[in-house]
C-alpha cells in the first residue's frame, strides 16, 4: 500500500509535465487540426536559455520567467514563420512542416552551440526529500502537481470567462463558424499558439530544474509522450489531455516499480502495450470530440 | 444599392460551382435565391462573405468593392451568413454562442443585444445556460440567426433556414423572416422551399448550376412553375 502511494506521487509528478504539453498539442489540434511536433523544441529552448543564464551566474528567480517567455515567444514565431503559410494544406502537410521545424531546431542547436549536452547546476529543492510518515515526498514532484493542477484550473477557467477563451472553443469546433462570427483567424491560432507555448515553458520548467542539461534532441522524447498522451484523451479534448498525461505518468512509475530490475528497459514497452491495447477497444480515445468538417 | 454582385464565378479546383453569377439586393428588400441542390447557392453566399474566394467577378457592398476580403471584415462591414445546416457551437452554451457571436461589438452593448435576442427567442431564453448541442432544430435555426442578429448586420443572409426541420418549425421561421422584414432588415435568403419563400420576397432569382437562369418579383416567379419546378424538384 504504501508503495502504491509512492509510486502514485511519483507518477503524478511525472505526468504532470507530460499532461501541460498534451494540453498545449491538443489546443493546437483543435484549431488548426495540427499534430504539432515541433510542440517539444519549446522545452529545448527553455532548456538553453536556463544553461545560458545560469552559467553566467543569474538567479533562478530571474532565470525561471525568462525560460518560461522564450517557449511562448518561440511558439508564436514557429507559428508566423512556419504554419501560417501552409494553414489551409492538408493535415499531412502541416504534419511534415513540424517534421522539418524539429530537425531543423535539433540542427540549430547543434550547430549553434554544441552536440554535447551543456550541464548546469540543479538547484537544492530540485531533489529535496520530506518524510511524511512512511512515504518519502520529493519536494519539488509537490511543486510540479501543485502548479499543473493551478494550470489546468486557469486554462478552464480561461476557457469558460474569456472571449479568446471562447473563441478557441468555437474554432476548434468548427472554425469557419467561428470566422462568420467575426473571430479573426490569425488571432486565434496566434494566441492559441501563445498559450500552448506558455503551458509548454511552465512544463518545461517544472522538468529542466531537475534535469541538470540542455542537449540538442532532448525534446523528441517528452513531446512524443506528450502527443501520445493527448491521443489518449481523444485529440482535441483538453480534459482528456489531462487524464491521458497524467494516466501515461502514473503508468510509467509503476511498470517501472513492478518489472523486474534487468527488465527496466522495458517500461516504455509495456506502456506502449497498453496503449496499444487501448486503441483497439477505443481508436477515438477516452473523450469523445465533436468537430465539423472545413468547406 | 445594398450588395451588388457582378459577374461572380467560384471554382472548386476543376469544377465551376458558380458561373457568372449576377444579382443586386436593395435596402429593406427580402430577396430569394432558388435552385436545385448544387445548383451554386452555398457557393455564392459564402463567396459573397468570404469564406470562399470568387476567382472572377466583384462584390460592391454599401458602396464599397469587398471582393476577397474575409469573414471577419465583412461582418464589421455589416454583412452576416446564417450558414447552411445552422453550425451553432454545440460545446458552447446557448449564452455563450451569442457571447462569442457578440465579439465584434463593442463590449458595453453586448449584454444588452444578448438580451434583445432573448426576448425576441423566448425559446433561446428557457435555454439560456444548455449547451447548444442539446436544442433541437428547430431552437437550434433560432439560435443561429441570433448569432447572427448579435452584430445588428445590415443584410442578413439566410442559407436553407429550414433545411430539416417540422413543418411547424419552417412556419415559425418563415415568421421569423417576417418579423425580421417588419424589423426593416435586408434579407437575402436561400431556400428549397421555392415557391413558398417566392411567394413572401420582394424579389427572386433562379440559379441553376452555377448560372442565373432568372429573376423578378418573388410573387411572379412564384406563379411560373414552369420555369423552376423542373428543375428544382418541386415546391414541397
Amino acid at each position: 500500500m504504501t508503495d502504491v502511494v509512492q509510486n502514485l506521487i511519483d507518477g503524478l509528478g511525472a505526468g504532470s509535465t507530460y499532461a501541460l504539453l498534451a494540453v498545449g498539442v491538443s489546443m493546437l489540434f483543435g484549431v488548426m487540426h495540427l499534430v504539432n511536433f515541433a510542440h517539444g523544441e519549446l522545452l529545448t529552448v527553455g532548456a538553453y536559455v536556463i544553461y545560458g543564464m545560469r552559467s553566467n551566474g543569474i538567479s533562478w528567480l530571474a532565470v525561471i520567467p525568462v525560460a518560461i517567455a522564450s517557449a511562448v515567444v518561440l511558439s508564436m514565431l514557429i507559428e508566423l514563420v512556419a504554419f501560417r503559410r501552409v494553414r489551409s494544406a492538408s493535415a499531412f502537410t502541416l504534419l511534415l512542416t513540424s517534421f522539418a521545424i524539429e530537425i531543423l531546431s535539433h540542427a540549430a542547436w547543434r550547430i549553434g552551440v554544441s552536440s554535447t549536452p551543456r550541464r548546469y547546476e540543479a538547484p537544492q529543492i530540485a531533489f529535496k526529500v520530506v518524510e511524511v510518515g512512511p512515504f518519502n515526498i520529493e519536494v519539488w514532484d509537490v511543486i510540479s502537481i501543485a502548479v499543473a493542477v493551478a494550470c489546468f484550473a486557469g486554462t478552464a477557467i480561461m476557457l469558460r470567462t474569456t472571449m479568446f477563451g471562447l473563441a478557441v472553443r468555437a474554432a476548434s469546433e468548427d472554425f469557419d463558424a467561428a470566422r462568420l462570427m467575426g473571430v479573426k483567424a490569425n488571432r486565434v491560432i496566434s494566441g492559441a499558439f501563445a498559450f500552448a507555448g506558455l503551458l509548454a515553458g511552465i512544463a518545461g520548467a517544472l522538468w529542466l530544474v531537475r534535469r541538470g542539461q540542455a542537449d540538442p534532441r532532448m525534446g523528441a522524447e517528452p513531446l512524443l509522450k506528450a502527443v501520445i498522451a493527448a491521443i489518449i484523451g481523444g485529440l482535441g479534448s483538453l480534459p482528456g489531455a489531462v487524464v491521458g498525461g497524467l494516466s501515461l505518468g502514473v503508468a510509467e512509475v509503476f511498470f517501472r516499480s513492478w518489472l523486474p530490475s534487468d527488465l527496466q528497459g522495458l517500461t516504455d514497452s509495456a506502456v506502449f502495450v497498453v496503449i496499444a491495447v487501448l486503441f483497439v477497444v477505443r481508436p477515438q480515445g477516452l473523450f469523445d470530440v465533436e468537430t465539423a468538417e472545413r468547406v | 444599392m445594398m450588395l451588388e454582385v457582378d459577374a461572380l464565378t467560384t471554382r472548386y479546383g476543376a469544377l465551376t460551382a458558380l458561373h457568372d453569377a449576377s444579382l443586386r439586393v436593395d435596402a429593406g428588400e427580402v430577396v430569394a435565391l432558388v435552385g436545385p441542390n448544387g445548383a451554386g447557392k452555398t457557393t455564392l453566399l459564402a463567396s459573397v462573405v468570404g469564406l470562399l474566394q470568387p476567382s472572377s467577378g466583384t462584390i460592391r457592398f454599401a458602396g464599397t468593392t469587398i471582393t476577397g476580403n474575409d469573414p471577419a471584415a465583412n461582418l464589421a462591414a455589416g454583412l452576416a451568413l446564417v450558414p447552411e445546416r445552422r453550425r451553432i457551437f454545440k460545446d458552447l452554451t446557448v449564452a455563450e454562442n451569442l457571447r462569442l457571436a457578440g465579439n465584434t461589438v463593442a463590449k458595453s452593448l453586448r449584454k444588452p443585444r444578448m438580451e434583445q435576442m432573448a426576448e425576441l427567442f423566448p425559446v433561446l431564453r428557457e435555454k439560456w445556460d444548455v449547451s447548444a448541442g442539446y436544442l433541437s432544430g428547430g431552437q437550434a435555426q433560432q439560435l443561429a440567426v441570433a448569432r447572427a442578429l448579435m452584430s445588428e448586420p445590415k443584410l442578413l443572409l439566410l442559407d436553407e433556414p429550414c433545411l430539416g426541420l417540422s413543418p411547424t418549425m419552417v412556419d415559425v421561421i418563415f415568421e421569423l423572416i417576417d418579423t425580421l422584414r417588419a424589423q426593416g432588415r435586408t434579407i437575402l435568403v436561400v431556400e428549397q422551399q421555392a415557391q413558398r419563400v417566392l411567394t413572401i420576397a420582394d424579389r427572386g432569382y433562379v440559379l441553376r448550376t452555377g448560372e442565373i437562369v432568372a429573376e423578378g418579383a418573388g410573387p411572379d416567379l412564384a406563379g411560373r412553375p414552369d420555369l423552376f419546378e423542373a428543375y428544382v424538384g418541386g415546391s414541397s
